[in-house]
């Protein structure tokens, strides 16, 4: 069985720029898988390389198993992506548009699946108005729409949330999630770390251009190096001893972090030294955007 | 749907829904052509014998029509895609580009033919037409339409920006489809300007168009078709060559 995505040795320039150099990623049919990375990491340049929409400088992508450049036309075929920007073509109705979409693929009789598309992503209602009095949400979630006309076996999805109210981003991931329990890849950028961390089994972490990090969500989550507590004091002063490991303070609390969890003993030792008596204490769950931080900060 | 007949459909669709520019604005302009420069030229130029100005300028008429439009609508359709981004739909699909280069090509011909009909069915009350060998009537149009969708497809995978391609069509069609013998017979220029004419490719789609109705013609119209087909097909190549590399299209 091919992987849905195979990326090896990829570098791409755009004049100065190295938008990214040297990327192998193997990502396997069925995973929901996480690319994140800061502004300008690479991530975009990677989905258009796969897509087509750009070519690499070297080395060689495939999806399902078809080289994206010598095997285009079946790599496409294998593949729906969500660009990044708002596009849209404002000479259409959004059926017109998933029709449309849909032809380009060769699909004749595609009425039904685009029925239930619509009603998915709640633009039935739209489905007869025309793309420009569209709201910037509706707009997206068409682009959505558009990349599943063919029924792709890897979807890519290049932010997809971004503008989409909170409550339509719950119902989108509902259906992307059925997608991927029905058998579909899923590839996914996001700025919310809650959501991939909530959707990604798998995370891949960009930066300029170069994959840092490769692990499943739960590794990267325990991977990340200590331990954060919350604490009240009485009186409410940090001794001078504890001050390395200050983060911030947040309401009346101090937030610590621990380099694991063996220095919770002497911590509460320093304090009983100290003389500051703990009157609360709780150890923060560490999320996406520790490690995320970590990570950046690191290399 | 066959991918190319969807990206045929789709061209057809975008200028037909706004055809009240697309076609009927057109067909107007080439109407006041028509009365303007009949008027103001009918006793001053001699064109074929037996030919009267109006009659005449009425092919010129709708073949410059029919190449300006046929120009007009590849062009503004791939420019208007590439600056709004919504080329990325069609890039992203398996078709190929000698689909991509037919369904763009075929849909300029077909709103330059749609234009150029509509200019000739409200002209012809005017003036004594004949249509001596409809066929070459047909063949110039198609491959005069082909070669304009073609270019208007260069011009738009060159141009970044809206005012790029309107310096194109300013500086090179417009010219070139003026200058083309369209108000004129090229036979009664100055023999400079005569051979410069003879240059202008555009001259031998009008000349061979206008053969079509009269069976008259300026050059031999095998010639003419000769030299036309032959533009095509570097036309065509060079667009194709443009489509496969994915110049300024695929970065
Ligand atoms: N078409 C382009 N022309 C020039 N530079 C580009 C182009 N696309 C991306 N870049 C550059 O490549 C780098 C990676 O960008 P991108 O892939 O969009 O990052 P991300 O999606 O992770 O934010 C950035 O420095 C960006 O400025
Ligand atoms: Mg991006």
């Amino acid at each position: 069985m091919p992987s849905a995505i195979e990326v090896r040795e990829v570098s791409k320039r755009y004049r100065s720029v190295r938008a990214l150099s040297g990327v192998d990623l193997k990502i396997e049919q069925g995973e929901f898988f996480g690319l994140l990375g800061p502004n300008g990491a690479g991530k975009t340049t990677l989905i258009s390389l796969l897509a087509g929409l750009a070519r690499p400088d070297a080395g060689t992508l495939q999806v399902m198993g078809h080289d994206v450049v010598h095997d285009y036309r079946r790599a496409r075929s294998a593949l729906g992506v969500v660009p990044q920007e708002l596009v849209f073509d404002p000479f259409f109705t959004v059926r017109e548009t998933l029709r449309i979409q849909s032809g380009y693929f060769g699909l004749r009789h595609n009425d039904e699946w685009i029925d239930q598309i619509l009603e998915r992503l709640d633009l039935a209602a739209k489905a007869d108005s025309n793309m420009r009095t569209l709201s910037g949400g509706m707009k997206r979630r068409v682009l959505v729409g558009q990349a599943l006309v063919h029924r792709p076996p890897v979807i890519i999805l290049d932010e997809p949330t971004a503008g989409v109210d909170v409550e339509l981003r719950q119902g989108l991931w509902r259906f992307i999630r059925e997608l991927n329990e029905a058998g579909h890849t899923i590839v996914l950028t996001t700025h919310y770390l809650e959501e991939a961390e909530a959707l990604c089994g798998r995370i891949a972490m960009l930066k300029q251009g170069q994959v840092i990090a490769l692990d499943t969500t739960r590794n990267l989550l325990r991977h990340v190096s200590g331990v954060r507590v919350r604490m009240r004091l009485e009186p409410d002063r940090l001794p001078v001893t504890l001050r390395e490991w200050h983060v911030e303070r947040e309401g009346d609390s101090e937030v610590l972090q621990l380099p694991d969890y063996a220095a919770v003993e002497p911590m509460l030792g320093m304090l009983r030294t100290g003389g500051v008596r703990v009157q609360e204490l709780e150890v923060m769950q560490t999320d996406l955007e520790d490690v995320f931080v970590q990570l950046m900060r690191k290399s | 749907m066959d991918g190319f007949l969807t990206l045929l459909y789709k061209e057809l669709l975008r200028f037909w829904k706004v055809s009240f520019q697309t076609i009927a604005a057109p067909i107007l302009t080439a109407l006041l052509y028509l009365l303007i420069f009949s008027h103001v030229l009918e006793s001053r130029v001699d064109v074929f014998p037996g030919v009267g100005y109006k009659a005449f300028l009425i092919p010129g008429l709708v073949m410059m029509s029919l190449l300006q439009n046929a120009f007009a609508n590849s062009s503004s359709s791939l420019i208007q895609s590439k600056v709004t981004g919504n080329i990325v739909f069609v890039l992203l699909t398996p078709l190929s580009p000698v689909q991509m280069f037919s369904a763009y090509t075929l849909a300029a011909v077909v709103r330059g033919v749609m234009v150029g009909l509509g200019v000739l069915l409200a002209t012809l009350p005017l003036a004594d037409l004949r249509f001596a060998h409809p066929v070459w009537i047909l063949v110039f149009a198609v491959l005069g339409g082909s070669i304009l969708g073609s270019l208007g497809l260069i011009a738009a995978i060159w141009a970044e920006k809206f005012d790029q391609m309107a310096a194109f069509q300013n500086f090179l069609v417009t010219p070139l489809t003026f200058l083309a013998g369209v108000f004129y017979s090229v036979h009664s220029l100055p023999e400079f300007w005569l051979a410069v004419s003879h240059m202008n490719p555009f001259f031998y789609m009008v000349d061979g168009f206008r053969y079509g109705f009269f069976g008259v013609s300026d050059v031999a119209p095998a010639v003419s078709l000769a030299i036309v087909a032959a533009f095509f097909l570097a036309v065509a190549a060079i667009t194709l060559t443009l489509l496969r590399t994915g110049w300024k299209l695929r970065h």
